[in-house]
């Protein structure tokens, strides 16, 4: 590529090229110990993206000032910053909520995810494309979440953003909502999106050699 | 441009520089987040307790935190922490001042995590009104059923926690028994199939109750004349 | 005031509260370092050494928080701890066993952002745990969390000889066999027996 990539290719790459729960598989801890309600899901992604764009533009504005040999203890002490905030913010807003998510709020500091995106991006580029970035792959997480999120709560308790899909005779596979599921539910989205992504690269294969054939 | 051999150390004073600025940057933020929420997580939180206590004593109307010490009674002054050796626990008012009832929580080890509930006591039948659950991650159609089971929330409706003679314990442990053999007014009817959280809340009553009734009945007239 | 046992807490946290099974912390390695019980053992041990110290560490750090009333520091101070913790375990594993230094590889100072490390130190902090409880907390944690990883590994080196479908192999089927181990151990609930 001669030119950087764009702010939107950013975006992209993080949201779907690199989704950081199906296809780098991080920041599993929050993702089955929270996901089981949608809206539960949601909240929790965009927290994560909140720390997760703040944290990278910091850095990625003190990158020429923190030598090597402290970066991680710069980057985590950041990143612990700003999960600070997104707790005291959230005890605000709700504390229903707060009580929802518990303890999780604070573990986004433990998501290896947040320190290798800073590591391997926001160290090495400018503040937008680093924003950018990072907004990105908070929004995939967030997707990620609310995927494996919506399909606990809707088998699990037979509704989606809380509102009841069936009836009164439907009976809840309550296994969905309780630690195990989150394993099951996260192992069949990880071999939908292995189909899909074996699937897509069968059809290039068949194309490029069409194309190979023709020349 | 360095030769190979010249690798290029960081200074000290960069490296302590860096993380200062990091850390005052850090620091201003924390602080500042702090500041500006602190008012907004106060409200909400003295608007959840108030809710609980409304629930569970329903001619409730302002509730004021209390401490209660081998010594007596204290206010507890907006604290948020509780002195070791006090327990904390709600005077609850009715609209014309009189003492509606004293609330307090309970919390013990359920299925998954604690299970969180508030209790109302009466102070002159000495037994306890009623159960409201803060926060629980029970199973859901199994554990969650203590918050609907109407038989089970029955248990609570005249749970006899008096006290023994000296004043110092219950006169009978607040016990949860198996569903179906519950017999005296201080035993607790588990819910069938869901034992472990029926425990859960009759451990953490027990628990807290034999904490502070001892430490709260004998000031209990100091409450009704103060609002 | 936890009134739980310390008999209690020590069971139910290796059982039915197990850190990686119940609470899912510590995924990382659960998934990353058990393919051989070989690594996974170790592995086990080293984390729940730097549980133990963060444990002790966040039980005081927390005192002397609370007395200032500096609460809102307590995420930034455990997570520095916990990385100061993990660096004394690294140069001490890389000077008494080598070899073990070098198998671990990068999962060593991964430790700092292994969930299960942060997360003793917060929910003992968040069910306020006396001393004796916390460590009881902290030791059935590291127990818990080296019992699952062995578990894991022990049934990936037989998954190595069966015949998975391509789409299932790797993370996919690591997380149906955890799912059904961690369905197995909700069956130990009440173990910690609790009147």
């Amino acid at each position: 590529m001669s030119q950087a990539p764009s702010n939107f290719d950013e975006f992209m790459e993080g949201l779907w090229k690199q989704n950081p729960v199906f296809v780098m598989v991080l920041g599993m801890c929050p993702t089955m110990a929270i996901t089981v309600s949608a809206v539960n899901s949601i909240s929790m992604g965009l927290a994560t993206t909140f720390v997760l764009s703040a944290s990278c533009l910091l850095i990625s504005l003190l990158r020429s000032a923190i030598p090597k040999q402290v970066r991680i203890a710069s980057y985590i002490v950041i990143i612990a910053t700003f999960v600070t905030v997104v707790d005291y913010a959230i005890q605000a807003i709700s504390l229903d909520l707060y009580e929802a998510l518990g303890a999780y709020i604070k573990l986004i500091v433990a998501n290896c995810l947040l320190l290798g995106r800073a590591e391997a991006h926001a160290a090495k580029n400018p503040p937008m494309a680093s924003l950018w970035n990072a907004t990105g792959m908070g929004l995939g997480f967030t997707f990620g979440l609310l995927c494996i999120g919506g399909v606990r709560e809707i088998l699990g308790a037979g509704k989606f953003f809380g509102i009841a899909l069936f009836g009164d005779h439907f009976q809840p596979w309550v296994v969905m909502v309780l630690p195990p599921g989150g394993f099951f539910i996260m192992a069949v989205w990880l071999i939908v999106f292995a189909a899909w992504r074996s699937r897509k690269q069968r059809a290039s294969a068949d194309h490029a050699s069409t194309e190979e054939a023709k020349a | 441009m360095s030769t190979p051999n010249d690798i290029p150390t960081t200074p000290g004073g960069k490296m302590v520089f860096a993380l200062g600025l990091v850390a005052t940057i850090c620091g201003v933020i924390i602080v500042g987040i702090f500041q500006v929420t602190l008012a907004p997580v106060n409200a909400n939180k003295k608007l959840a307790l108030e809710r609980q206590v409304f629930k569970v004593l329903p001619n409730a109307k302002t509730v004021v935190d209390y401490f209660a010490t081998d010594s007596g009674i204290e206010s507890a002054d907006g604290k948020e922490t509780t002195p070791a050796g006090a327990v904390r626990f709600y005077a609850a008012y009715a609209a014309d001042g009189s003492l509606a009832g004293i609330a307090a929580e309970a919390s013990s080890a359920g299925y998954a995590d604690q299970v969180r509930i508030l209790y109302g006591y009466d102070p002159v039948k000495q037994v306890i009104s009623g159960i409201g659950v803060i926060s629980m991650r029970e199973t859901p159609g199994i554990g969650d059923k203590i918050l609907v089971d109407k038989d089970f929330l029955h248990n609570f409706e005249a749970l006899d926690v008096s006290l023994s003679q000296d004043l110092k314990l219950l006169a009978n442990a607040v016990k949860t028994v198996k569903h179906g053999s519950k017999q005296s007014p201080w035993e607790i009817d588990a819910i069938a199939g869901a034992t472990v959280t029926s425990k859960a809340v009759g451990r953490g009553i027990n628990a807290s109750a034999q904490a502070l009734l001892p430490k709260l009945y004998p000031h209990v007239e100091q409450l009704r004349s103060a609002k | 005031m936890n009134h739980e046992t310390v008999a209690n807490i020590l069971l139910t946290t290796i059982l039915p509260g197990n850190f990686v099974l119940a609470m899912f912390l510590g995924m990382c390695p659960f998934l990353g370092v058990s393919q051989k019980i070989s690594t996974a053992f170790p592995m086990g041990l080293a984390t729940a050494f730097v549980i133990l110290v963060a444990s002790v560490s966040a039980y005081f750090l927390n005192m002397v928080l609370v007395y200032y009333h500096l609460e809102f520091l307590s995420v930034i101070t455990f997570i520095t701890v916990i990385a100061c913790a993990v660096q004394l375990v690294e140069m001490f594993v890389k000077k008494q066993f080598p070899v073990l230094f070098r198998q671990l590889g990068i999962y060593l100072p991964l430790i700092t952002t292994n969930c299960a490390v942060l997360g003793v130190a917060l929910f003992q902090t968040a069910r306020q745990y006396n001393f004796v409880q916390s460590l009881a907390y902290s030791i059935g944690g590291g127990l818990g969390f080296t019992l699952a990883l062995v578990l894991m590994a022990s049934l990936r080196e037989k998954l190595l000889l069966a015949n998975i479908p391509p789409l299932v192999q790797g993370t996919a089927i690591a997380l149906i066999v955890g799912g059904l181990l961690s369905l197995s151990f909700m069956g130990f609930a009440g173990i910690g027996g609790g009147e």
